[in-house]
């Protein structure tokens, strides 16, 4: 009897919405068979950001976008709100994890030569969402609002600066003013939550339908060429003769891989908890070190290894360049060989930018051109005397910052050279010269340092040899 | 998904339009583009407002103050310190992202060197040594020498300064936006 009713009220409530006649040819339309493993990133993508929607929605219930007070919301919501240390780490590493699926998904339509006629612009909208997706990444960073988020956007205002002309301006858009203040993080606030969000909806919207419209990629066969004028026909003649639904034939991988990926950030919002609160907002307080996310590490690196002179022309020129090659790869090619095993230059492309982005991530990490300030003096042990000019000298080392770029027996900085075996390397005088006239790394130390401390610096680096050595 | 028939969004009992007469082809080309214009024009009215209320803070023009940022006698010759003071104008709801810091060298008994704390490079906050009478930078390694020059590492040019002055016996800093190049 209820089973009646409620089929009768459905068949309502379906001819008067037309729901099945929605959702039937979505879930219900042929893809090719051989679509396997390879084809769940682009739904895990989507699985992150849902993941995204509802964690960033259930904070928003006590985050306040203010800037004298969102600090003091966080530290609400890490330390005393039911489940507001984890809610956190679920939005970090659901953020982390559609950073890292998109960038497979990307990785994995390039590699298949999916982005080919006709779905040029299944790729270019994905591109988009691809710079969204950073783009909630670096603002998402920002609302946490603490004295890391602060500095970078100082640092992102400063970058944006060197644009020619209009530089300025955009730096003050970011700021929202001349300085850090009342302006800022609302509007970081506005972008994060409603119009990069927004503009994921709108272009979601359309790849997810171009998608349906050009149909799943079939797998890649070497030798079988992508030709405009056949390629429908064929594909047609695939789905006729070997195609599946996609729900559940070929739905159940992306939900299993989904739910996996969805168990992975649980787990380590749970073990290990959202990344900690720097100290205040307070940009008076000038012992910061910002770092960004590690998402963006690779990109710290950048900045920091870049040549000087081609700074600004790199800040500027480089996301132009690889944005404009990203966007113009389905028309530099759109037809022709999609296998990966006869286009071995795409494979290398691929490649090569995982090997750069993870070198320069490993790079970004260590940041080994920071100058370390939290060096303690040498222990008497690593300089053998405790009088005299090499203790001196070691004193120096320390209180005139050389430590803080120069590593002694694995004590120290490592911006500049390693110094344990200096002794055995430069003479006398040739110290004398480098310590008074420095280099491009260092600096020039003769009107800082007495004669007595040139003295004792130097005995102090003439005894840095091996073990026994002379 | 190209077959018609299979369009879900098709409404059911809807066949094509029937055939268009002149007349009627002609009053339906004049009514789409009063629709579009009409449309368009809403849309700009709505949009003009929205635009110029994101961008004003570009346009915001901030009278800019003197600081008082210490006693005269808390300052010793030779001595660089950090000192605090506020923006300018800050809105009322920016709390302690309304303060700013400056590194401030009394250079000699009437004259004093206010630096931007901002590195010339990309701006993080630098840092003073006094004993090595250095700044540097935790981002990238940018030194500078006590009277604010480059000494090491990648920034273009030396730290910004703020104008400073004595006004009885107080020190003061004239507010500035943060450098940027």
């Amino acid at each position: 009897m209820i089973k009646r009713l409620l089929k009768q009220a459905w068949e309502v409530l379906d001819d008067r919405l037309g729901i099945r006649a929605l959702v039937e040819p979505i879930m219900k339309h042929p893809v090719p068979s051989g679509a396997r493993w390879w084809y769940v990133f682009g739904s895990a993508t989507l699985i992150a950001f849902l993941v995204q929607i509802a964690s960033g929605v259930t904070l928003a219930f006590s985050y306040i976008a203010s800037s004298s007070q969102a600090y003091e919301t966080l530290l609400f919501i890490t330390n005393d709100a039911p489940f507001g240390n984890f809610l956190r780490g679920l939005h970090y590493y659901g953020a982390s994890a559609m950073v890292l699926m998109v960038g497979l998904h990307m990785a994995q339509v390039f590699l298949a030569g999916s982005y080919k006629y006709p779905r040029e612009l299944n790729w270019i909208t994905g591109v988009l969402l691809l710079v969204f997706t950073l783009g909630m990444g670096f603002t998402g960073q920002l609302l946490r609002w603490d004295q890391n988020a602060t500095w970078s956007v100082v640092v992102g205002a400063e970058q944006a600066g060197r644009s020619p002309v209009i530089g300025e301006h955009i730096a003050r858009f970011i700021l929202g003013g001349e300085t850090i203040g009342g302006a800022t993080l609302s509007r970081f606030f506005a972008i994060h939550v409603f119009l990069i969000p927004a503009m994921i909806f709108v272009f979601l919207g359309i790849h997810v339908y171009l998608v349906m419209r050009h149909g799943i990629s079939e797998p890649p066969k070497p030798g079988e060429l992508v030709d405009p004028k056949t390629y429908k026909k064929k594909y047609d003649e695939l789905l006729k003769k070997d195609g599946v639904p996609f729900w559940p034939d070929a739905a159940w991988r992306d939900v299993v891989f989904g739910v996996v990926m969805v168990g992975g950030i649980i787990l380590l919002a749970s073990m290990l908890g959202p990344p900690a609160l720097d100290k205040p907002p307070d940009p008076s307080l000038t012992d910061a070190s910002p770092r960004p996310d590690w998402y963006l590490l690779w990109y710290f690196a950048v900045l920091s290894l870049m040549p000087a002179n081609l700074e600004t022309a790199l800040i500027l020129g480089a996301p132009l360049l690889v944005g404009g090659l990203l966007f113009s790869a389905p028309f530099l090619s759109n037809r022709g060989e999609r296998s990966a095993r006869r286009r071995p230059w795409a494979v290398a492309m691929v490649v090569v930018t995982v090997l750069m982005i993870g070198s320069l991530w490993i790079v970004g990490a260590q940041s080994n051109w920071s100058p370390n300030f939290k060096v303690e003096p040498l222990s008497a042990e690593i300089v053998g005397a405790t009088t005299g000019p090499v203790a001196e000298g070691a004193r120096s080392f320390h209180d005139k910052a050389c430590l803080n770029c120069h590593l002694i027996e694995g004590q120290g900085g490592r911006r500049g050279p390693n110094l344990s075996r200096i002794g055995e390397k430069l003479t006398h005088d040739q110290m004398i010269i480098r310590i008074n006239t420095g280099g491009r790394n260092m600096p020039a130390f003769a009107a800082i340092l007495t004669p007595v401390e040139l003295d004792g610096l130097v005995a102090f680096l003439e005894s840095r040899k091996a073990p026994g050595g002379k | 998904m190209k077959d018609d028939k299979t369009d879900p969004l098709a409404p059911h009992g809807h066949g094509p339009p029937p055939p268009e007469s002149p007349e009627v082809a002609t009053r339906r080309r004049f009514l789409a583009r009063v629709s579009i214009g009409l449309s368009g024009c809403a849309g700009l009215a709505v949009a003009a407002p929205m635009g110029g209320f994101i961008i004003a803070p570009l346009f915001r023009k901030v009278p800019h103050e003197w600081r008082p940022v210490g006693k005269l006698t808390d300052f010793k010759v030779g001595e660089t310190v950090g000192v605090t003071f506020m923006d300018a104008s800050p809105l009322p709801w920016a709390g302690v992202t309304a303060k700013t810091a400056a590194w401030l060298r009394r250079v000699s008994v009437e004259k004093f060197t206010a630096f931007s704390v901002n590195c010339a490079h990309l701006g993080c906050p630098v840092r003073w040594l006094p004993d090595a009478h250095l700044f540097m930078c935790p981002c990238h390694g940018g030194v500078y020498y006590a009277d604010g020059t480059v000494a090491a590492g990648p920034p273009p040019h030396s730290l910004s300064q703020y104008a400073s002055r004595i006004n009885g016996d107080a020190v003061e800093i004239h507010t500035e936006p943060i450098p940027i190049d």
